[in-house]
């Protein structure tokens, strides 16, 4: 577990707390453009739709959504790998989006990345050495003949033997290529790291490997890490907070074991009810909520709250009009759904069970393009 | 598991050998398994084991590929596939014994409607009229939860989501209402809320049509809610068959073990670490002599690193390849 544990009463979104980046209004839109020789801008995808939340000193951070919520966006642009339509991403209280340059750079090493895919994410022509060396030479860390040593320092970290030091990435598996990567990531020393979905490429068996070792090295460096994926029971193992997306905004955003434990949007109620679990018995007696339709596109995202659409407790002339903004509903709870108070919030309930508490005899054959019409 | 005559499915010795620079490369390695009518079959295994080469193997796909030698029998309704001519398995194929592949963006062609594609198996394989034939999509469409399925049937691939396609990849595997489903990851490429439908959907259908379905996976929870029987693989070989409850109760092999145990799981409550099976699978072309799990295994023995282990009975109705399985068994009977 990391420095930040369930218990601590986190400011969250809000402030106050030890905040390490602050994402405020966090915009980007990428422009549909049309025409061949004058490209006019017909149109944008809003991937990240006005995100604000904090990243804690020494916390994971979890970041769950389905693909194209934007959740690989948000990463990208709080390390300013992509341009903010919109928003400011402070760390220890520096505004990014104004640096340039060098001043960038400098700040940059504070920040890494480790990337989904083992294979595309390393040069394949760079033996290890350079791989993992090159960000000592770009930010002129050590002085040229300590470099090596402090590579086969950083691959014994990870667990590669460094004796292979002078080997290419194809002599690798996918499970010890990533362990490269964040040897590279770890080369300069950050303070956080944006895990975009580190196990997703890698097989079951090295999955756990990762993890430990991810988890292994943030207890002994005192890392943060904003931890990107779309396995929810993999979140929920890594994760001191969880945040919750749905096509480019926040739902929910809770300490873990509120979100996994009571979650009061409607989404994350769904979206936690359809991971299937590993168990028969446990799948025998489970009635998943199946949610109609697909995820709109996001360069038409439908008006009012963007959940609206599959949303099985959504109110007519509310949802569909009024968009809802992110509020704490609890204290560090936070959710934006019109539909939920301090009080209450809608149980979204599969469709078996919706018959059977409506007293119906046993649930009729499910509807084909699922429960909520 | 039956290996008498009068199953659906009845795969003996099954081997796939591809040339290789690096020589031989036994990418399935003398796999036996029968399926029954209207049964529901996992084969789980991570990338690499063989699982979906078994699948391209039964359905005689992989004898067209280059460098590739295939041994054993395939018995499907009688008869033995790989001894049959091609254009005798093309009656078969799509017909009888139909499949979903993985990913629903590449398996069907972007360059045909969905009318064409769907279309194009009951023409060939039941001899329907194509208008006829035309009728009997739309209903198939329609069945798979396609709304306004008779617009739709000019489409082309690229104007539906993904689980839309997937639902189009079944609509098509159905249209000859087939004995036997072979489905290779059918929601590997799709999100969370969308696999819980195509799931249900598939669940559905098979009991609706009373085929048997073949699910390959490498994901413990798909197969967990879905099948009644699990095979598990390991470098090209069957390590433990159980029925799912059995399997996932008290598993017999060791690396049945380390899967179940790697994986977090949401109903249970948090750990501090994960237990990992540590190391690496073994390279397909240089096999070891003995047990290609032993390098991995805690219960690994001098034993295992000379001979190795065949699929043999447990307790009645299970198998496993291990010589230590007895421990596991033990250990299973005790906690009882």
């Amino acid at each position: 577990m990391s420095v930040a544990s369930d218990t601590i009463a986190l400011g969250a979104t809000g402030g106050g707390g030890d905040t390490l980046v602050r994402i405020d209004g966090l915009t980007v839109h990428f422009p549909i453009t049309s025409g061949v020789i004058v490209q006019r801008k017909v149109g944008a995808v809003r991937a990240v739709d006005g995100l604000s939340f904090d990243v804690m000193r020494g916390e994971t951070l979890g970041l769950v959504g389905e693909s194209g919520c934007g959740k690989s966006t948000t990463g990208r642009s709080i390390l300013q790998l992509e341009k903010l339509t919109a928003g400011h991403v402070l760390y220890e209280g520096a505004d990014l989006a104004r640096l340039h340059g060098g001043a960038l750079r400098r700040q940059r090493r504070r920040m890494q990345m480790i990337f989904q895919d083992p294979y595309a994410s390393l040069n394949s022509r760079m033996s290890l050495g350079h791989i993992v060396g090159e960000p000592l030479l770009v930010h002129n860390l050590r002085p040229r003949d300590e470099r090596e040593d402090r590579v086969k320092e950083l691959l014994n970290l990870v667990g590669i033997n460094p004796n292979t030091i002078n080997r290419y990435p194809h002599e690798f598996s996918g499970g010890q290529r990533q362990r490269i990567g964040i040897a590279r990531a770890l080369a300069v020393e950050p303070n956080f790291i944006v895990c975009d979905e580190p196990i997703s490429a890698l097989d079951v068996s090295i999955r756990a490997q990762i993890i430990n070792l991810l988890q292994d090295l943030q207890r002994r460096l005192g890392l943060t890490y904003l931890f990107i994926a779309h396995d929810l029971s993999v979140v929920r193992h890594i994760s001191d907070r969880v945040a919750v997306m749905y096509l480019g905004r926040i739902v929910e955003l809770a300490v873990n074991r509120e979100l996994y434990g009571e979650p009061l949007h409607p989404y994350t109620q769904a979206l936690l009810s359809a991971v299937p679990i590993p168990d028969p018995v446990v799948e025998e007696r489970r009635r998943p909520v199946v949610l109609a339709g697909d995820v709109p596109s996001p360069a038409s995202p439908p008006p009012g709250c963007h959940f609206h659409t599959r949303c099985p407790a959504a109110k007519d002339g509310l949802c569909n009009v009024d968009d809802p903004v992110l509020r704490e509903i609890r204290p560090g709870h936070f959710a934006a759904c019109h539909l939920v108070s301090a009080t209450d919030y809608p149980r979204i309930r599969s469709a078996e069970d919706r018959a059977a508490a409506a007293g119906t005899a046993a649930a009729g054959p499910a509807d084909k393009a699922g429960d909520a019409a | 598991m039956s290996l008498n005559g009068d199953s659906l499915l009845n795969v003996t010795d099954l081997a796939v050998t591809f040339d290789s620079q690096e020589g031989a490369v036994h990418a399935v390695d003398g796999v036996s398994f029968a399926i029954e009518e209207g049964e529901t079959v996992g084969l789980v295994g991570e990338s690499g084991c063989g699982k979906s080469i078994s699948a391209l193997a039964i359905l005689g796909l992989v004898r067209m590929m280059n460098n590739s030698t295939v041994t054993g029998s395939v018995e499907f309704m009688g008869r033995d596939l790989l001894a049959l001519p091609e254009h005798e398995v093309r009656s078969v194929r799509g017909r009888d014994m139909a499949m979903i592949f993985q990913d629903p963006v590449t398996s069907l062609n972007p360059v045909l409607s969905i009318e064409r594609q769907v279309t194009e198996g009951i023409e060939s394989h039941l001899g329907l009229s194509h208008s006829d034939a035309v009728k009997r999509s739309i209903e198939l469409l329609e069945t798979v939860g396609i709304p306004k399925a008779a617009e739709r049937l000019h489409d082309y691939p690229h104007q539906f989501s993904g689980g839309m396609r997937q639902r189009v990849m079944i609509a098509i595997a159905l249209s000859c209402n087939p004995k036997l489903l072979l489905a290779d990851e059918p929601t590997t490429a799709l999100d969370v809320t969308i696999q819980a439908q195509i799931l249900r959907l598939m669940k559905q259908l098979s009991a609706d049509y009373g085929a048997a379905i073949m699910l390959i996976t490498h994901d413990l929870g798909v197969v967990a809610g879905m099948t009644e029987r699990i095979l598990v693989m390991y470098a090209g070989r069957i390590v433990e068959s159980a029925t799912a409850k059995e399997l996932f109760g008290h598993p017999h092999h060791p690396y049945t073990v380390g899967l179940l145990r790697s994986v977090p799981r949401l109903d249970e409550p948090r750990k501090m670490t994960l237990q990992s099976i540590e190391g690496l699978p073994p390279d397909l072309a240089h096999l070891p002599r003995g047990c290609a799990f032993a390098q991995r295994c805690v219960l690994r023995s001098e034993q295992c690193r000379l001979e190795r282990p065949e699929l043999l009975p447990t307790t009645p109705g299970r198998l496993s390849a291990c010589f230590h399985s007895d421990q596991l068994v033990e250990t299973a009977v005790a906690s009882r």
